[in-house]
């Protein structure tokens, strides 16, 4: 469980880089969690070359899903969308450097749900799209 | 003889088991669903060993014990809530089917366009979602007795609604959430004065505290054996007689008819018209020993048991800076203390409290609407019953303290 609150989730958490919006943007998601409520909306700006140039993030949630959420931008900024396609599970886990059970892993992957299904152009968010 | 809390702790096999490596279990989630004394999982094991076999449907010996097992269950549990008849006593899967039951036998025959159904704010989503379905298939009416700002129910508004001649009255006895125990008598009393039929969510009453159906004059009253330290998967429906007579069957099957031919059938006699297919039958014996665990200790016993442990909580809880309970004070409530703490998502305190084998619930506790009312996403749920301890409550207010200081 000390595991689960390391410094760098709690840091993120408390002082995230990427919560925000951005005004004007290029894309925009939203969609929340109904097992906690849990609500999450991402912006980004796309040039060109399909390349993500900036990324924000705003919501509410635990710990575990705003850190998340911060880690998750902050890797995607320099990534194109079709690269953002190929992120799973493994990448979250892999920023937050922890294990996480079936519970809290569907905080953790909230905001890369949100995310792909708003560069795919889906509706709403599906478990599919970070099995 | 004096309550112990130690005595009733070692009848519950998993009260002794380590969560962790040397790490007790501190359970404070009875409200989610309670714990099973041994002699609940014995009767049950029992019966799979000894006596398994269909109910009603045999004259070989097996089927006759298993028969008296199921039927001497339903005797307890009808004396339990003192119905006047074991025929008014419905085997269902849980509170929620009892309610879709009323929902989809007697609300589809009786409720026509335009009808009110009155619920309140503070129902469990099993309260609210069958009538919010009965609603867009029939176009009935649903209005809200408001809840106030210290988590009681607004008796005046319940009075103005009752003039707009409502049918039915749905409402809980004691909420999930809030702990408010409502005045269900006067309630029930209300209703029928302007003409409704009254329906009663007693799943977290039940359980806490001895509740008699025909003092209260409840025309259906539904609950659960899982959270009254019964198994999973049964639940009853308890109804007034003529209103069951003439109430259409819910789900068709075995058991539940006298006749069937080809085109036609003939219901059977309440209870059994409503008990299609087989049902389970071992978890009556479960469900049946519950009832007589809870007895043998004394309901009057363990309310008073966990008033006393809920002042203590109330009274701990409320010292944590940025902690805000919600709900009324303990001589409103059951055993309940949700709360919100500052800055934390309840998530997070859920799982630093798992870290120390401490077990509450996190999130909207199938109370969306009233969490919404409030004006927060989620709570943190502790709940308490027979079993628990004021040291647990220590543990408790410790590992929040734990909380901040991760999240300080």
């Amino acid at each position: 469980m000390d595991d689960m609150y390391r410094e760098v989730i709690i840091e993120h958490y408390k002082n995230p880089a990427y919560k925000g919006s951005l005004d004007p943007h290029d894309l925009s998601f939203e969609d929340s969690n109904p097992l906690c409520g849990d609500h999450i909306k991402i912006d980004l700006r796309v040039n060109e070359a399909g390349t993500i140039t900036d990324a924000r993030f705003d919501g509410h949630g635990c710990a575990i899903s705003q850190a998340s959420a911060d880690l998750l931008l902050e890797s995607i900024v320099g990534k194109t969308l079709d690269e953002v396609k190929e992120l799973d599970k493994e990448h979250i886990l892999g920023l937050l450097g922890i294990d996480l059970g079936p519970v809290r892993l569907k905080c953790a992957l909230l905001s890369l749900k949100v995310l792909k299904a708003g560069v795919y152009g889906m509706n709403s968010a599906t478990d599919e799209l970070v099995g | 003889m004096a309550y112990d809390v130690n005595k009733i702790r070692d009848d519950f096999p998993i009260l002794q088991r380590e969560i962790r490596p040397g790490i007790p279990l501190t359970y404070l989630d009875s409200t989610a669903t309670a714990q099973k004394p041994k002699v609940v999982i014995d009767a049950m094991n029992d019966f799979y060993t000894h006596s398994n076999a269909n109910i009603h449907r045999g004259v070989h010996a097996l089927a006759e014990e298993a028969t008296a097992i199921y039927e001497k269950s339903r005797e307890t549990i009808a004396g339990f809530i003192n119905a006047p008849s074991s025929r008014q006593v419905i085997y269902t899967r849980n509170t929620t089917e009892s309610i879709n039951l009323v929902a989809n036998a007697w609300g589809r025959a009786y409720l026509r366009s335009g009808d009110l159904v009155i619920l309140t704010e503070m129902e469990h989503h099993s309260n609210l979602v069958p009538w919010h379905m009965l609603s867009e298939e029939k176009g009935i009416r649903l209005e809200f007795i408001p809840v106030t700002g210290d988590g009681l129910l607004d008796l005046d508004e319940y009075q103005v609604l009752l003039q707009q001649n409502p049918r039915l009255v749905a409402f809980t006895h004691m909420s999930n959430v809030l702990g408010t125990i409502n005045p269900a008598a006067d309630m029930i009393k209300m209703a029928h004065h302007a003409g409704a039929v009254a329906l009663l969510d007693g799943a977290q009453s039940i359980p806490h505290f001895g509740v008699d159906v025909q003092s209260l004059d409840a025309d259906f009253v539904a609950f659960s054996a899982h959270k009254m330290v019964g198994p999973t998967g049964i639940g009853i429906l308890y109804g007034r007689e003529d209103i069951l007579e003439t109430m259409p069957p819910f789900l068709g099957g075995g058991d539940m008819i006298k006749v069937v031919k080809l085109r036609s059938f003939k219901p059977n006699d309440i209870p059994y018209k409503f008990e299609a297919g087989t049902p389970a039958i071992a978890e009556t014996a479960g469900f049946g020993a519950a009832v007589n665990y809870l007895s043998q200790i004394g309901m009057d016993n363990i309310a008073r048991h966990e008033h006393e442990i809920t002042e203590y909580a109330l009274e701990r809880l409320e010292e944590i800076p940025g902690l805000k309970l919600m709900g009324p004070s303990a001589d409103k409530k059951g055993g309940v203390a949700a709360f919100t703490l500052d800055q934390v998502h309840p998530h997070d305190v859920a799982q630093i409290l798992d870290g120390d084998g401490i077990a509450v619930r996190a999130g909207h506790h199938c109370a969306q609407p009233l969490h919404e009312k409030f004006g927060i996403p989620a709570s943190t749920r502790a709940s308490f019953y027979l079993y628990t301890t004021k040291e647990e409550v220590d543990k408790l207010v410790d590992g929040i303290y734990k909380v901040k200081r991760y999240f300080g």
